[in-house]
Protein backbone atom coordinates (compact mmCIF):
# COMPACT_ATOMS: atom_id res chain seq x y z
CA UNK A 1 0.00 0.00 0.00
CA UNK A 2 1.31 3.45 -0.80
CA UNK A 3 0.28 6.77 0.66
CA UNK A 4 0.04 9.94 -1.40
CA UNK A 5 -0.65 13.55 -0.42
CA UNK A 6 -2.21 16.53 -2.20
CA UNK A 7 -1.36 20.19 -1.76
CA UNK A 8 -4.96 20.58 -0.50
CA UNK A 9 -3.90 18.54 2.56
CA UNK A 10 -5.61 15.27 1.74
CA UNK A 11 -3.95 11.89 2.11
CA UNK A 12 -4.73 8.93 -0.13
CA UNK A 13 -3.94 5.30 0.60
CA UNK A 14 -3.96 3.20 -2.55
CA UNK A 15 -4.57 -0.52 -2.38
CA UNK A 16 -5.23 -2.06 -5.79
CA UNK A 17 -7.91 0.03 -7.43
CA UNK A 18 -9.32 1.38 -4.13
CA UNK A 19 -8.19 4.69 -2.65
CA UNK A 20 -8.95 5.69 0.96
CA UNK A 21 -9.10 9.46 1.43
CA UNK A 22 -8.75 11.62 4.53
CA UNK A 23 -7.33 14.95 5.62
CA UNK A 24 -3.87 15.30 7.09
CA UNK A 25 -2.87 15.97 10.66
CA UNK A 26 -1.71 19.41 9.54
CA UNK A 27 -5.18 20.11 8.09
CA UNK A 28 -7.09 19.05 11.19
CA UNK A 29 -4.74 21.13 13.32
CA UNK A 30 -5.48 24.17 11.14
CA UNK A 31 -9.23 23.58 11.23
CA UNK A 32 -9.48 23.17 14.98
CA UNK A 33 -12.32 21.32 16.69
CA UNK A 34 -14.36 19.47 14.10
CA UNK A 35 -18.07 19.24 14.86
CA UNK A 36 -19.59 17.83 11.68
CA UNK A 37 -18.49 15.96 8.57
CA UNK A 38 -20.69 15.73 5.49
CA UNK A 39 -19.74 12.60 3.55
CA UNK A 40 -20.45 11.64 -0.06
CA UNK A 41 -23.08 8.99 -0.81
CA UNK A 42 -21.97 5.52 -1.82
CA UNK A 43 -22.08 5.31 -5.62
CA UNK A 44 -21.43 9.02 -6.15
CA UNK A 45 -18.92 9.67 -8.92
CA UNK A 46 -16.41 12.47 -8.91
CA UNK A 47 -13.94 13.99 -11.29
CA UNK A 48 -10.62 14.96 -9.75
CA UNK A 49 -11.05 18.30 -7.97
CA UNK A 50 -14.83 18.06 -7.42
CA UNK A 51 -16.25 18.92 -4.01
CA UNK A 52 -16.57 15.53 -2.33
CA UNK A 53 -17.12 16.25 1.38
CA UNK A 54 -17.48 19.12 3.80
CA UNK A 55 -15.82 19.38 7.17
CA UNK A 56 -17.24 21.84 9.70
CA UNK A 57 -15.15 23.14 12.54
CA UNK A 58 -16.55 25.33 15.31
CA UNK A 59 -15.75 28.38 13.25
CA UNK A 60 -15.83 27.45 9.57
CA UNK A 61 -16.98 25.06 6.87
CA UNK A 62 -14.30 23.70 4.51
CA UNK A 63 -14.62 21.69 1.31
CA UNK A 64 -12.74 18.48 0.80
CA UNK A 65 -11.99 17.81 -2.86
CA UNK A 66 -11.90 14.47 -4.61
CA UNK A 67 -8.15 13.95 -5.06
CA UNK A 68 -8.78 11.50 -7.91
CA UNK A 69 -11.59 10.69 -10.34
CA UNK A 70 -13.70 7.71 -9.43
CA UNK A 71 -16.72 6.25 -7.69
CA UNK A 72 -17.32 6.33 -3.94
CA UNK A 73 -17.56 2.77 -2.63
CA UNK A 74 -17.76 3.49 1.10
CA UNK A 75 -18.08 6.47 3.44
CA UNK A 76 -16.77 6.42 7.00
CA UNK A 77 -20.06 6.48 8.88
CA UNK A 78 -18.19 6.49 12.20
CA UNK A 79 -17.61 10.21 11.56
CA UNK A 80 -21.34 10.88 11.71
CA UNK A 81 -21.42 9.88 15.37
CA UNK A 82 -17.95 11.07 16.25
CA UNK A 83 -16.69 13.87 13.97
CA UNK A 84 -13.90 14.57 16.48
CA UNK A 85 -12.19 11.38 15.19
CA UNK A 86 -10.83 13.66 12.46
CA UNK A 87 -9.00 15.59 15.19
CA UNK A 88 -7.89 12.64 17.27
CA UNK A 89 -6.88 10.22 14.51
CA UNK A 90 -6.90 12.08 11.18
CA UNK A 91 -4.64 9.77 9.23
CA UNK A 92 -6.15 6.44 10.33
CA UNK A 93 -9.64 6.04 11.91
CA UNK A 94 -10.63 9.54 10.81
CA UNK A 95 -10.66 8.64 7.08
CA UNK A 96 -13.50 10.15 5.02
CA UNK A 97 -14.31 7.83 2.11
CA UNK A 98 -13.01 5.07 -0.17
CA UNK A 99 -13.23 5.37 -3.93
CA UNK A 100 -12.62 3.12 -6.94
CA UNK A 101 -9.91 4.85 -8.93
CA UNK A 102 -10.98 5.63 -12.51
CA UNK A 103 -7.59 6.63 -13.83
CA UNK A 104 -4.41 5.58 -12.02
CA UNK A 105 -2.36 8.06 -14.08
CA UNK A 106 -3.86 10.78 -11.82
CA UNK A 107 -1.65 9.44 -9.02
CA UNK A 108 1.35 10.85 -10.82
CA UNK A 109 2.11 14.31 -9.58
CA UNK A 110 0.83 13.63 -6.06
CA UNK A 111 3.36 13.98 -3.24
CA UNK A 112 4.84 11.23 -1.13
CA UNK A 113 5.22 11.68 2.62
CA UNK A 114 8.66 13.28 2.41
CA UNK A 115 7.57 15.78 -0.23
CA UNK A 116 4.41 16.63 1.75
CA UNK A 117 6.42 17.23 4.93
CA UNK A 118 8.65 19.64 3.02
CA UNK A 119 5.57 21.30 1.52
CA UNK A 120 4.02 21.83 4.97
CA UNK A 121 7.29 23.14 6.38
CA UNK A 122 7.33 25.74 3.62
CA UNK A 123 3.86 27.09 4.51
CA UNK B 1 -9.34 21.45 1.14
CA UNK B 2 -10.20 25.07 1.53
CA UNK B 3 -12.16 27.30 3.90
CA UNK B 4 -15.41 28.36 2.25
CA UNK B 5 -16.68 30.39 5.10
CA UNK B 6 -15.26 32.06 8.14
CA UNK B 7 -17.00 33.63 11.10
CA UNK B 8 -14.09 35.94 11.73
CA UNK B 9 -12.83 37.09 8.36
CA UNK B 10 -10.10 39.56 7.61
CA UNK B 11 -12.29 42.59 7.20
CA UNK B 12 -9.86 45.12 5.83
CA UNK B 13 -7.31 45.17 3.04
CA UNK B 14 -5.03 47.53 4.94
CA UNK B 15 -1.84 46.13 6.48
CA UNK B 16 -2.63 44.61 9.85
CA UNK B 17 -1.44 46.45 12.94
CA UNK B 18 -0.08 44.93 16.12
CA UNK B 19 -1.60 45.53 19.55
CA UNK B 20 0.34 45.72 22.85
CA UNK B 21 -0.16 42.05 23.75
CA UNK B 22 0.88 40.75 20.31
CA UNK B 23 4.21 39.20 21.33
CA UNK B 24 2.71 37.83 24.54
CA UNK B 25 -0.10 36.08 22.64
CA UNK B 26 2.44 34.44 20.33
CA UNK B 27 4.54 33.34 23.31
CA UNK B 28 1.40 31.69 24.77
CA UNK B 29 0.98 29.71 21.55
CA UNK B 30 -1.84 31.72 20.02
CA UNK B 31 -2.81 31.37 16.39
CA UNK B 32 -3.12 34.92 15.08
CA UNK B 33 -5.59 36.12 12.44
CA UNK B 34 -6.57 39.47 10.94
CA UNK B 35 -9.58 41.05 12.61
CA UNK B 36 -10.75 44.68 12.60
CA UNK B 37 -7.42 45.76 11.15
CA UNK B 38 -5.27 44.05 13.79
CA UNK B 39 -3.54 40.76 14.25
CA UNK B 40 -5.56 39.05 16.96
CA UNK B 41 -5.45 35.66 18.71
CA UNK B 42 -8.21 33.41 17.40
CA UNK B 43 -7.33 30.43 19.57
CA UNK B 44 -4.68 28.95 21.84
CA UNK B 45 -5.37 25.28 22.66
CA UNK B 46 -8.69 25.05 20.78
CA UNK B 47 -12.05 26.77 20.72
CA UNK B 48 -14.01 24.00 22.49
CA UNK B 49 -11.54 23.74 25.39
CA UNK B 50 -11.25 27.52 25.74
CA UNK B 51 -15.02 27.95 25.64
CA UNK B 52 -15.48 25.32 28.35
CA UNK B 53 -12.68 26.83 30.47
CA UNK B 54 -14.40 30.23 30.41
CA UNK B 55 -17.76 28.73 31.40
CA UNK B 56 -16.13 26.84 34.31
CA UNK B 57 -13.22 29.03 35.44
CA UNK B 58 -11.99 32.39 34.09
CA UNK B 59 -10.81 33.35 30.62
CA UNK B 60 -8.64 36.34 29.75
CA UNK B 61 -9.61 38.01 26.46
CA UNK B 62 -7.65 40.73 24.69
CA UNK B 63 -10.12 43.27 23.29
CA UNK B 64 -7.60 46.06 22.81
CA UNK B 65 -8.78 46.51 19.21
CA UNK B 66 -11.94 48.11 20.55
CA UNK B 67 -12.16 51.89 20.65
CA UNK B 68 -11.92 53.63 24.01
CA UNK B 69 -13.06 57.23 23.94
CA UNK B 70 -13.30 59.88 26.65
CA UNK B 71 -15.67 62.86 26.41
CA UNK B 72 -15.44 66.07 28.39
CA UNK B 73 -16.50 69.69 28.15
CA UNK B 74 -19.55 71.74 28.90
CA UNK B 75 -22.89 70.19 28.06
CA UNK B 76 -21.43 66.77 27.31
CA UNK B 77 -24.46 64.85 28.60
CA UNK B 78 -26.96 66.82 26.54
CA UNK B 79 -24.72 66.66 23.47
CA UNK B 80 -24.33 62.88 23.72
CA UNK B 81 -28.09 62.52 24.13
CA UNK B 82 -28.47 63.94 20.61
CA UNK B 83 -26.49 60.91 19.32
CA UNK B 84 -27.33 58.11 21.74
CA UNK B 85 -30.91 56.94 22.39
CA UNK B 86 -30.06 56.09 26.01
CA UNK B 87 -30.48 58.10 29.19
CA UNK B 88 -27.07 59.73 29.66
CA UNK B 89 -28.16 62.55 31.99
CA UNK B 90 -29.50 59.96 34.42
CA UNK B 91 -26.37 57.81 34.30
CA UNK B 92 -24.90 57.91 37.82
CA UNK B 93 -21.18 58.12 38.58
CA UNK B 94 -19.51 54.70 38.39
CA UNK B 95 -22.35 53.22 36.35
CA UNK B 96 -22.29 51.84 32.81
CA UNK B 97 -24.96 51.34 30.16
CA UNK B 98 -25.32 49.55 26.84
CA UNK B 99 -26.20 51.92 24.02
CA UNK B 100 -26.03 52.44 20.26
CA UNK B 101 -25.27 55.03 17.63
CA UNK B 102 -28.20 55.33 15.21
CA UNK B 103 -28.25 56.98 11.80
CA UNK B 104 -30.99 59.31 10.46
CA UNK B 105 -33.06 56.34 9.28
CA UNK B 106 -32.78 54.65 12.66
CA UNK B 107 -30.25 52.08 11.40
CA UNK B 108 -27.56 50.93 13.83
CA UNK B 109 -24.10 52.43 13.18
CA UNK B 110 -22.57 50.70 16.20
CA UNK B 111 -23.38 49.27 19.59
CA UNK B 112 -21.32 50.40 22.54
CA UNK B 113 -20.87 50.79 26.29
CA UNK B 114 -21.09 54.19 27.93
CA UNK B 115 -19.96 54.91 31.49
CA UNK B 116 -19.68 57.86 33.84
CA UNK B 117 -16.34 57.65 35.67
CA UNK B 118 -17.11 60.20 38.41
CA UNK B 119 -15.08 63.38 38.88
CA UNK B 120 -11.52 62.92 37.71
CA UNK B 121 -11.67 59.17 38.31
CA UNK B 122 -10.49 58.16 34.83
CA UNK B 123 -8.38 60.42 32.64
CA UNK B 124 -10.57 63.46 33.45
CA UNK B 125 -13.29 62.04 31.20
CA UNK B 126 -16.88 63.00 32.08
CA UNK B 127 -18.09 60.11 29.94
CA UNK B 128 -16.13 57.01 28.85
CA UNK B 129 -17.23 54.98 25.86
CA UNK B 130 -16.13 51.64 24.40
CA UNK B 131 -17.03 51.03 20.75
CA UNK B 132 -16.34 48.17 18.34
CA UNK B 133 -12.89 47.94 16.81
CA UNK B 134 -13.94 47.66 13.17
CA UNK B 135 -16.16 50.75 13.44
CA UNK B 136 -14.21 52.97 15.84
CA UNK B 137 -12.84 55.43 13.28
CA UNK B 138 -16.22 55.74 11.53
CA UNK B 139 -17.87 56.26 14.93
CA UNK B 140 -15.42 58.98 15.86
CA UNK B 141 -15.95 60.70 12.50
CA UNK B 142 -19.71 60.57 12.97
CA UNK B 143 -19.47 61.94 16.50
CA UNK B 144 -17.03 64.75 15.60
CA UNK B 145 -19.45 65.78 12.87
CA UNK B 146 -22.45 65.85 15.21
CA UNK B 147 -21.06 67.03 18.55
CA UNK B 148 -20.72 70.74 19.39
CA UNK B 149 -17.23 72.28 19.65
CA UNK B 150 -17.52 72.53 23.44
CA UNK B 151 -17.41 68.75 23.72
CA UNK B 152 -13.89 67.35 23.54
CA UNK B 153 -13.43 63.78 22.34
CA UNK B 154 -10.26 61.92 23.31
CA UNK B 155 -9.39 58.65 21.58
CA UNK B 156 -7.55 56.77 24.34
CA UNK B 157 -5.40 54.94 21.81
CA UNK B 158 -2.66 54.17 24.37
CA UNK B 159 -5.03 52.19 26.59
CA UNK B 160 -5.25 48.42 26.24
CA UNK B 161 -8.50 46.63 27.12
CA UNK B 162 -8.78 43.10 28.48
CA UNK B 163 -11.80 41.13 29.65
CA UNK B 164 -11.70 38.53 32.42
CA UNK B 165 -14.81 36.35 32.14
CA UNK B 166 -16.20 33.34 33.94
CA UNK B 167 -17.46 32.15 37.33
CA UNK B 168 -13.98 32.40 38.90
CA UNK B 169 -13.22 35.86 37.43
CA UNK B 170 -14.30 37.64 40.62
CA UNK B 171 -12.04 35.74 42.99
CA UNK B 172 -9.16 35.79 40.50
CA UNK B 173 -9.21 39.54 39.94
CA UNK B 174 -9.68 40.23 43.67
CA UNK B 175 -6.38 38.50 44.46
CA UNK B 176 -4.56 41.07 42.29
CA UNK B 177 -6.87 44.05 42.63
CA UNK B 178 -8.64 44.12 46.02
CA UNK B 179 -11.96 45.91 45.96
CA UNK B 180 -13.06 44.82 42.51
CA UNK B 181 -15.21 42.08 44.07
CA UNK B 182 -17.48 44.81 45.48
CA UNK B 183 -18.63 45.83 42.00
CA UNK B 184 -21.95 44.57 40.70
CA UNK B 185 -22.90 44.07 37.05
CA UNK B 186 -22.60 47.33 35.08
CA UNK B 187 -20.80 49.14 37.90
CA UNK B 188 -17.31 50.49 37.34
CA UNK B 189 -14.48 52.18 39.18
CA UNK B 190 -10.85 53.26 39.33
CA UNK B 191 -8.41 50.78 40.88
CA UNK B 192 -4.67 50.27 41.03
CA UNK B 193 -2.39 47.31 40.41
CA UNK B 194 1.36 47.60 41.13
CA UNK B 195 1.12 51.36 40.85
CA UNK B 196 -0.69 51.14 37.51
CA UNK B 197 -4.05 52.89 37.18
CA UNK B 198 -6.89 50.57 36.10
CA UNK B 199 -10.43 51.37 35.03
CA UNK B 200 -12.56 48.32 35.79
CA UNK B 201 -16.19 47.63 34.90
CA UNK B 202 -18.11 44.50 35.87
CA UNK B 203 -19.27 43.62 32.39
CA UNK B 204 -18.28 41.66 29.33
CA UNK B 205 -19.76 39.92 26.34
CA UNK B 206 -19.84 36.23 27.19
CA UNK B 207 -22.93 36.01 29.43
CA UNK B 208 -20.66 35.12 32.35
CA UNK B 209 -19.83 37.23 35.36
CA UNK B 210 -16.65 39.15 34.66
CA UNK B 211 -14.80 42.38 34.15
CA UNK B 212 -13.45 44.63 31.46
CA UNK B 213 -10.23 46.33 32.45
CA UNK B 214 -8.70 49.34 30.75
CA UNK B 215 -4.96 49.61 31.43
CA UNK B 216 -2.11 51.57 29.82
CA UNK B 217 -0.74 49.60 26.87
CA UNK B 218 2.79 49.56 28.30
CA UNK B 219 1.58 47.76 31.46
CA UNK B 220 -0.83 45.25 29.96
CA UNK B 221 1.68 42.47 29.29
CA UNK B 222 2.79 42.32 32.93
CA UNK B 223 -0.87 42.41 34.00
CA UNK B 224 -1.87 39.62 31.61
CA UNK B 225 1.09 37.59 32.83
CA UNK B 226 0.07 38.10 36.48
CA UNK B 227 -3.54 37.12 35.73
CA UNK B 228 -2.55 33.99 33.83
CA UNK B 229 -0.24 32.95 36.66
CA UNK B 230 -3.41 32.47 38.74
CA UNK B 231 -4.79 28.93 38.68
CA UNK B 232 -8.26 30.12 37.58
CA UNK B 233 -7.11 32.03 34.48
CA UNK B 234 -6.14 31.04 30.95
CA UNK B 235 -5.89 33.20 27.83
CA UNK B 236 -8.84 32.72 25.47
CA UNK B 237 -9.06 33.60 21.77
CA UNK B 238 -11.63 35.38 19.65
CA UNK B 239 -13.04 32.06 18.41
CA UNK B 240 -14.38 31.16 21.84
CA UNK B 241 -15.41 34.75 22.48
CA UNK B 242 -17.67 34.43 19.46
CA UNK B 243 -19.22 31.10 20.49
CA UNK B 244 -19.72 32.35 24.07
CA UNK B 245 -21.47 35.55 23.01
CA UNK B 246 -23.66 33.62 20.55
CA UNK B 247 -24.78 31.26 23.33
CA UNK B 248 -25.42 34.35 25.48
CA UNK B 249 -27.75 35.68 22.75
CA UNK B 250 -25.70 38.86 22.38
CA UNK B 251 -25.61 40.46 18.92
CA UNK B 252 -22.30 41.08 17.16
CA UNK B 253 -21.88 44.28 15.20
CA UNK B 254 -21.18 43.76 11.49
CA UNK B 255 -22.96 40.41 11.64
CA UNK B 256 -26.24 40.59 13.59
CA UNK B 257 -26.33 44.38 13.60
CA UNK B 258 -25.61 46.88 10.84
CA UNK B 259 -27.18 50.05 9.38
CA UNK B 260 -30.01 48.04 7.75
CA UNK B 261 -31.10 46.93 11.20
CA UNK B 262 -33.31 48.89 13.62
CA UNK B 263 -32.96 49.10 17.38
CA UNK B 264 -36.43 47.75 18.17
CA UNK B 265 -36.24 44.96 15.59
CA UNK B 266 -32.84 44.04 17.04
CA UNK B 267 -34.53 43.63 20.44
CA UNK B 268 -32.35 46.39 21.88
CA UNK B 269 -35.25 48.53 23.07
CA UNK B 270 -34.02 48.02 26.65
CA UNK B 271 -31.20 50.45 25.85
CA UNK B 272 -33.73 53.21 25.12
CA UNK B 273 -35.12 54.35 28.45
CA UNK B 274 -38.68 55.65 28.84
CA UNK B 275 -37.79 59.34 28.97
CA UNK B 276 -35.81 59.10 25.74
CA UNK B 277 -38.58 57.19 23.94
CA UNK B 278 -41.06 59.89 24.93
CA UNK B 279 -38.91 63.00 24.56
CA UNK B 280 -36.84 61.92 21.60
CA UNK B 281 -34.17 64.42 20.64
CA UNK B 282 -31.76 61.84 19.23
CA UNK B 283 -30.91 60.88 15.67
CA UNK B 284 -33.07 57.96 14.58
CA UNK B 285 -35.91 58.65 17.04
CA UNK B 286 -38.62 58.67 14.34
CA UNK B 287 -37.96 55.02 13.46
CA UNK B 288 -37.93 54.00 17.12
CA UNK B 289 -41.31 55.70 17.74
CA UNK B 290 -42.79 54.16 14.64
CA UNK B 291 -41.61 50.65 15.47
CA UNK B 292 -42.67 50.91 19.11
CA UNK B 293 -46.18 51.74 17.87
CA UNK B 294 -46.52 49.43 14.88
CA UNK B 295 -43.83 46.82 15.47
CA UNK B 296 -40.76 46.30 13.30
CA UNK B 297 -40.99 44.50 9.96
CA UNK B 298 -38.41 41.94 10.99
CA UNK B 299 -36.78 40.83 14.18
CA UNK B 300 -33.54 39.39 15.45
CA UNK B 301 -34.24 35.89 16.75
CA UNK B 302 -32.41 32.87 18.10
CA UNK B 303 -32.64 29.61 16.19
CA UNK B 304 -32.22 26.10 17.51
CA UNK B 305 -31.23 23.65 14.80
CA UNK B 306 -32.07 19.99 14.47
CA UNK B 307 -29.18 17.60 13.94
CA UNK B 308 -25.50 18.48 14.04
CA UNK B 309 -24.95 20.45 10.83
CA UNK B 310 -24.23 24.11 11.69
CA UNK B 311 -25.98 26.89 9.76
CA UNK B 312 -23.65 29.82 9.18
CA UNK B 313 -23.94 33.52 8.48
CA UNK B 314 -25.70 34.19 5.17
CA UNK B 315 -27.81 31.02 5.10
CA UNK B 316 -31.42 31.60 3.96
CA UNK B 317 -34.30 30.97 6.37
CA UNK B 318 -37.60 29.62 5.05
CA UNK B 319 -41.14 29.20 6.38
CA UNK B 320 -42.39 26.44 4.13
CA UNK B 321 -41.24 27.55 0.68
CA UNK B 322 -41.23 31.26 1.51
CA UNK B 323 -37.93 33.02 2.14
CA UNK B 324 -38.45 34.85 5.45
CA UNK B 325 -34.97 35.74 6.65
CA UNK B 326 -31.26 35.14 6.91
CA UNK B 327 -28.83 33.72 9.44
CA UNK B 328 -26.48 36.44 10.76
CA UNK B 329 -24.38 34.36 13.18
CA UNK B 330 -24.25 30.64 13.48
CA UNK B 331 -22.08 27.80 14.57
CA UNK B 332 -21.69 24.92 16.93
CA UNK B 333 -22.48 25.86 20.52
CA UNK B 334 -20.06 24.00 22.80
CA UNK B 335 -22.05 24.43 26.03
CA UNK B 336 -25.39 23.61 24.36
CA UNK B 337 -23.76 20.71 22.48
CA UNK B 338 -25.62 21.48 19.26
CA UNK B 339 -25.61 24.01 16.44
CA UNK B 340 -27.38 27.30 17.16
CA UNK B 341 -27.81 30.49 15.20
CA UNK B 342 -29.03 34.03 15.32
CA UNK B 343 -30.79 35.67 12.40
CA UNK B 344 -33.36 38.09 11.09
CA UNK B 345 -36.84 36.89 10.19
CA UNK B 346 -39.97 38.78 9.16
CA UNK B 347 -42.11 39.50 12.22
CA UNK B 348 -44.95 37.02 11.54
CA UNK B 349 -42.38 34.21 11.83
CA UNK B 350 -40.46 35.57 14.82
CA UNK B 351 -42.41 34.07 17.73
CA UNK B 352 -40.55 31.57 19.91
CA UNK B 353 -41.43 28.05 18.79
CA UNK B 354 -42.10 28.93 15.13
CA UNK B 355 -40.90 26.03 12.95
CA UNK B 356 -38.62 27.18 10.12
CA UNK B 357 -36.01 25.65 7.87
CA UNK B 358 -32.53 26.84 6.92
CA UNK B 359 -30.83 26.11 3.63
CA UNK B 360 -27.30 24.78 3.99
CA UNK B 361 -25.52 23.73 0.78
CA UNK B 362 -28.80 23.11 -1.01
CA UNK B 363 -30.30 21.07 1.84
CA UNK B 364 -33.06 22.28 4.14
CA UNK B 365 -32.44 21.64 7.80
CA UNK B 366 -35.19 21.95 10.40
CA UNK B 367 -34.94 24.84 12.85
CA UNK B 368 -37.13 26.58 15.37
CA UNK B 369 -37.22 30.10 16.76
CA UNK B 370 -35.66 29.76 20.21
CA UNK B 371 -35.74 31.89 23.32
CA UNK B 372 -32.44 33.63 23.98
CA UNK B 373 -30.07 33.41 25.72
CA UNK B 374 -29.24 29.81 24.82
CA UNK B 375 -27.12 29.64 28.00
CA UNK B 376 -28.40 31.56 31.02
CA UNK B 377 -26.54 34.75 31.93
CA UNK B 378 -24.66 34.66 35.23
CA UNK B 379 -24.17 38.37 35.82
CA UNK B 380 -23.26 39.40 39.36
CA UNK B 381 -26.26 41.43 40.50
CA UNK B 382 -27.27 42.62 43.98
CA UNK B 383 -29.54 40.17 45.79
CA UNK B 384 -33.00 41.70 45.88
Amino acid sequence: MSRYFTDEHEWIDVEGEIATVGITDYAQEQLGDIVFVELPAEGATFAKGDDAAVVESVKAASDVYAPLSGEVVEANTALEDEPALVNSDPEEDGWFFKMRIADTSELEGLMDEGAYKKFVASL
Amino acid sequence: MTATEDVLPIEEELPLEKLPLDAWHRAQGARMVGFAGYEMPIQYEGIMAEHAWTREHAGLFDVSHMGQIGFSGEGVDAALETLLPSDIKGLKPFRQRYSMLLDEEGGILDDLMVARPGDGAFDDAAIYMVVNGATKYDDMGWMIEHLPDEVVMNHMADQALVALQGPEAGEALATLVPGTADLFFMQCGAFEWNGVALWVSRSGYTGEDGFEISIPGDAVEAFAQALCALPQVKPIGLGARDSLRLEAGLPLYGHDLDPRVSAIGADLGFAIQKRRREEGGFIGHARVVCELADGPGSRRVGLSIEGRLPAREGASIYAGDVLVGEVTSGGFAPTVGAPIAMGWVSTPHAAVGTPLSIEVRGKRIAAEVAAMPFVQHKYHRPKS
